[in-house]
């Protein structure tokens, strides 16, 4: 039997940080990272992005399997836990054999949700991981016609990226404005501009009756007018918490395995953290939220391995994410939807930001679009000033004259 | 051979501030210190080819604009994921008002 260590199931951004955090806060003991993929852990981010086609087959690998080594970290790839058992404080596989932890780490992430009318059909791809993504950049070549079903951000980005490779692009979304869940309509308007003028079909408001494979290719059939013909469809409707494991525990799952600021489980000895968990974002007064976000699985990871470690730390981070397409990059920090009025700063080659505030004046939130980084900078001092809880005068989140920096140093 | 190389006017850079140098096909960063010092780095992220003078300089760390990737601009140390490779710096010296960087 080997010695109880710490056991951490989902070797993506999240579960791959945290296993080396732990070393970095000194933790000695068994240290062993769980993956249903082959591959060694990867960054998912470059997967849905232009490159994705150009560079299919080149892993962006978080580290190398000499790091692993280096650091003591264990790595259990294609293997997957199908139980875990609290009271022996066990993981067990399919085969039979068991790992006995001391503290376990859930990163088990999450899935793409699966459009029900799409199962029968052999045409419809989804993206999350590198295989997914070598499929669908396969069938990316000129003149080929893509509909692409939701206008969310795997969405939005899957369509640039295969407009850019020559591909007639439609995009349906069923909401009436794209990323309606994380996104100004302000910023959207914008991004949906730069898909049109890239020759994307973009269709709001549209409901799909069904999908019917052909010879070749499949017929998308909508509620109201001509069905669409595709060489293939792709499927970005969301994601769905991989909280199954957990829930068969009997763990708390409340979209998302339910954790507490610290990322602690109700078992003191499992903690969860990424896509996977739900958690109170304490610079909103505790909201619950789940974040699926690269930066998220990294800073949960390591506050995880943190308070695996003995420590006692409770989540602060202001939420971040960035999107590309084409030349532009948005970001935002913060979650918009705090905010109750929106100060606009308009800066140089038609970029601009937005800052979300609160009734009290507080700023909760800021959010940008611009050519290259162009917003970059600014979105980061936001963040910072979201973070302080921060309450600058309107007319100076206007004023491209008024520096940033100058509000975080008031 | 290592030569002197002339980036910009030292008053092109505010304080804490960065500023993208491209010579002879290369890209570097320029900076200046809250202390009023020059630094010079390669112009690019370790991790994803990004142009850190688009970054935010705070003290004696540049953040990259993309992924958040810090450094430290005076040693070029890598201060942890998702950066693992240390940032390259060349020598500064200022001359009648110039900022020059060695290359070699």
């Amino acid at each position: 039997m080997d010695a109880r260590g710490a056991v951490i199931v989902g070797a993506g951004e999240c579960g791959a940080r945290a296993a080396f955090a732990l070393r970095e806060e000194g933790y000695a003991g068994p240290t062993t990272l769980i993956g249903e993929e082959t591959h060694l852990p990867y960054e998912r981010p470059p997967l849905s992005k232009e490159g994705m086609a150009s560079d299919a087959s080149g892993l962006k690998l978080i580290a190398d399997a000499a790091h692993f080594a280096d650091a003591g970290i264990r790595l259990l790839l294609g293997s997957k836990v199908i139980a875990i058992d609290r009271a022996a404080k066990t993981v067990s596989f399919r085969s039979g054999s068991t790992i006995p932890y001391e503290m376990m780490l859930l990163a088990t992430g999450a899935r793409p949700r699966r459009l029900p009318l799409a199962e029968a059909s052999g045409h419809c791809l989804y993206l999350r991981t590198q295989d997914e993504a070598n499929a669908i950049a396969s069938r990316f070549r000129q003149g080929a016609h893509v509909v692409i079903v939701g206008g969310g951000f795997i969405g939005l980005e899957l369509a640039a990226a295969a407009s850019r490779h020559g591909c007639t692009v439609s995009l349906l979304e069923a909401a009436p404005r794209l990323l309606a869940r994380a996104v100004p309509p302000e910023i959207a308007e914008v991004i949906g501009n730069v898909h049109r003028s890239n020759g994307v079909d973009i269709r709001l408001g549209v409901s799909i009756a069904g999908f019917q494979d052909m010879d070749r290719g499949v017929e998308v059939h909508l509620a109201e007018g001509a069905p669409l013909r595709a060489d293939f469809c792709i499927i970005g409707i969301g994601a769905v918490p991989n909280t199954e494991l957990a829930q068969e525990a009997g763990l708390a799952v409340d979209n998302g395995i339910r954790v507490d600021g610290t990322l602690r489980t109700d078992d003191p000895y499992i903690f969860a953290a990424g896509d996977c968990c739900s958690f109170p974002l304490s610079i909103y007064g505790g909201r619950r939220v789940r974040l699926e976000t690269w930066r998220n699985a990294q800073e949960q990871g390591t506050l995880a391995a943190k308070n695996m470690a003995g420590g006692n730390i409770e989540h602060a981070a202001v939420p971040w994410f960035w999107s590309d397409q084409y030349d532009r990059t948005l970001q935002i920090a913060g979650l918009p939807d705090e905010g109750t009025q929106t100060v606009r700063r308009d800066l140089a080659d038609g970029a601009f930001l937005l800052f979300h505030l609160a009734g009290d004046g507080r700023l909760v939130a800021a959010s940008g679009i611009g050519i290259g980084n162009a917003i970059a900078r600014d979105i980061r001092l936001a963040e910072m000033l979201v973070a302080r809880r921060a309450v600058p005068a309107a007319g100076s989140l206007a004023s491209a004259a008024v520096k940033l920096k100058t509000l975080l140093a008031a | 051979m290592s030569e002197w190389v002339e980036a910009c006017a030292a008053d092109d850079v505010e304080e804490e501030d960065v500023i993208r140098f491209d010579h002879a096909g290369r890209t570097f960063a320029i900076y200046r210190s809250p202390d009023d010092e020059y630094f010079a780095t390669d112009g690019l992220c370790t991790h994803e080819k990004v142009h850190l003078a688009d970054g935010l300089v705070m003290d004696d760390i540049i953040e990259c604009p993309k992924h958040n990737g810090r450094f430290n601009y005076k040693t070029g140390a890598a201060k942890g994921a998702p950066v693992c490779v240390n940032l390259r710096t060349y020598p500064v010296k200022l001359e009648a008002g110039m900022v020059m960087i060695q290359l070699d």
